[in-house]
């Protein structure tokens, strides 16, 4: 579904991003894992085509990105980041609407079909009763849920999602994330989120990528890929790692910072 | 938006016109040789005395036509660039097109007199070049161009172009008064050929903003948001900002430099209409219409005889109601 190969980014003459190739298949959920200033979000970004890079190519479902003109990359592909802004009085109906520019020319109106996939969108989110609400009356994690629902309507294949849950109390980074989950299983939706907490990263993931200044340090299932030596070599934290004999998602605990 | 917000937006629209209407028949009576609505009306179906009908056709309503046309024309020009900019205090002058087109302007009424015909053409030659300048320094090959720094391009633009009519009006500064009018936006001694001149292009601009809505709707939703929905945000923002100099360069070769109309207008219209351009652009177009229109029957009602060039007014209203719009948290 997403190939990335060899994909080096700068930041001025600063490399940020070294030799970064990922494989992801489709229906898949990946977590990129990393400290502050790993180059997580970068990479994203730069699959998004937000930020150029300086070499390396990003193939989306066999195709080549860079051939693919902005419109026609927003229709196989969305990316939400942690934050979004937008004037006080749009309201959730009309940010899903905006959802399916990508599939319009400039001068065409929304038609029936459209509106269809706006309740769509709608509906799959759990947003269908917020549809007349400002977004800037919702919780953020309403708000969320309202960006994913303008997402859907973009009918991508990839969801790219920066930090989802970053400005949300627990319980609602916990209805983002299953809200992905959701849509991953049901609509087949491709997701690759950058996460800071591990453990959501465990539990809502098929896959993690690990990385540290700019490098990929591992990427393989959660079990695989958590373990207290990595955990201390990457982020210099001492861990208690609990692994269930049923569950593939070993739940981690941090204990202390590492001698 | 609830059915209940637009009808009352509509309603809003409704006033608006209806007061542009009775403010157009009021200024048309308004002067040395006043005219009641009455008169007024008669006067324009041809009913009236020889007299009035000269004053009226030849004086009053090219001057109150050019007024709603630059009004409209600025307010639009404003509400395309603060969308571009996504800065609520982006003003046409920031391109750079206002003080480019005083440069070649001032040029032409002090240094070669004897050019003042060119000078509607040189006004949009001069703040075309400085837009192109503005836009040229901006732009950067990696990421094109930015908002922050199309506005710092356009202070240095600017400072450097007002350093030139500085100067230009030391070295001539006996010559001087003949441009003050010209400096300061003035609408009087307008006949019917400039304001049929100068409309075709005004429609053909309103109607290229009003393309852009969608464009400009989206803008508003930040930029990475924008770029995820597939638009190419360089040429939106060219797109959209040639449109906006092209209105505003149209406007000051024909008036001179009328400030402020274009900075206030679209934030009274976006607070009046909320921020969906669909309602807040063709009100824009309407208020601007108004407040010039005002501006102007005042500055020429005032401390009649003398005249006080709607520039002026604007400044002077505008100013004071600007800073108001920054106490309030200038959202």
């Amino acid at each position: 579904m997403l190939h990335v190969q060899s994909l080096n980014i700068n930041y001025g003459s600063k490399r940020i991003v070294n030799d970064f190739s990922l494989t992801i298949e489709e229906g898949e959920i990946v977590s990129i894992i990393g400290p502050n200033g790993s180059g997580k979000s970068t990479v994203l970004k730069a699959i998004s085509r937000l930020i150029p890079c300086e070499s390396g190519c990003v193939r989306i479902a066999g195709q080549l990105a860079d051939s693919m003109s902005m419109k026609q990359l927003s229709r196989v592909m969305c990316m939400l980041c942690q934050s979004n802004s937008c004037p006080s009085d749009v309201t959730v109906e009309e940010l899903v609407g905006y959802g399916r520019v990508p599939h319009k020319k400039w001068y065409e109106r929304l038609d029936a079909n459209d509106f269809e996939i706006v309740d769509w969108a709608l509906q799959q989110t759990g947003m269908d009763s917020y549809r007349k609400r400002y977004l800037a009356s919702l919780s953020g994690g309403e708000a969320q849920r309202a960006w994913i629902a303008m997402a859907l309507a973009q009918k991508p294949k990839l969801l790219l999602l920066d930090e989802p849950t970053t400005y949300l109390d627990i319980a609602h980074q916990l209805d983002v994330l299953e809200l992905v989950a959701k849509l991953n299983k049901e609509l087949q939706l491709t997701v690759v989120m950058v996460l800071h907490d591990l453990n959501h990263a465990s539990t809502y993931s098929d896959k993690i990528c690990v990385i540290k200044d700019g490098d990929i340090r591992v990427f393989g299932k959660p079990q695989d890929v958590f373990t207290m030596e990595l955990i201390r070599s990457v982020y210099g934290v001492d861990t208690e790692i609990q692994y269930t004999p049923d569950s593939k998602s070993p739940r981690i605990h941090v204990l202390k910072k590492a001698q | 938006m609830s059915q209940n917000h637009s009808n009352k937006k509509t309603v809003v629209l409704g006033i608006a016109c209806l007061l542009l209407l009775l403010a157009t028949l009021l200024s048309v009576g308004l002067g040395s040789v006043q005219l009641s609505l009455w008169e007024t009306m008669t006067t324009v179906l041809g009913q009236g005395t020889e007299a009035n009908h000269t004053i009226l056709w030849d004086i009053r309503i090219p001057r109150v036509f050019l007024a709603l046309l630059i009004g409209a024309n600025l307010a639009a020009s404003g509400a395309l660039l603060q969308a571009v900019m996504q800065n609520p205090l982006a003003d046409p002058g920031l391109t750079g097109v206002s003080s480019g087109a005083a440069v070649t302007v001032l040029f032409i009424m002090l240094v070669v007199p004897g050019y003042s015909a060119l000078i509607p053409l040189f006004a949009i030659l001069g703040g075309g070049v400085a837009a192109l300048m503005v836009y040229i320094w901006a732009w950067k090959k990696q990421g094109g161009f930015t908002p922050v720094r199309i506005i710092l391009s356009g202070v240095a633009v600017n400072a450097v172009f007002g350093g030139v009519i500085g100067l230009l009006s030391i070295l001539y500064s006996d010559k001087l008064p003949a441009a003050l009018q010209w400096m300061n936006g003035s609408l009087s001694g307008k006949s019917m050929s400039d304001v049929l001149t100068i409309l075709p292009y005004s429609v053909a601009g309103w109607i290229a903003a009003l393309l852009c809505i969608r464009s400009a709707n989206i803008l508003r939703l930040g930029e990475q948001v924008a770029h995820n929905l597939g638009q190419n945000l360089n040429r939106l923002r060219f797109t959209l900002s040639l449109i906006a100099v092209y209105l505003a360069a149209i406007s000051v070769s024909t008036v001179g430099l009328v400030g402020f109309v274009g900075l206030i207008v679209p934030h009274m219209a976006r607070m009046l209409m909320g921020s969906d351009y669909r309602m807040n652009l063709p009100f824009g177009l309407v208020l601007g219409s108004l407040v010039l229109l005002v501006a102007d029957t005042l500055g020429r009602t005032l401390f009649a005889p003398l005249e006080i060039p709607a520039g002026i007014v604007m400044a002077i209203v505008g100013g004071p109601y600007f800073l108001y719009l920054m106490r309030k948290g200038g959202q």
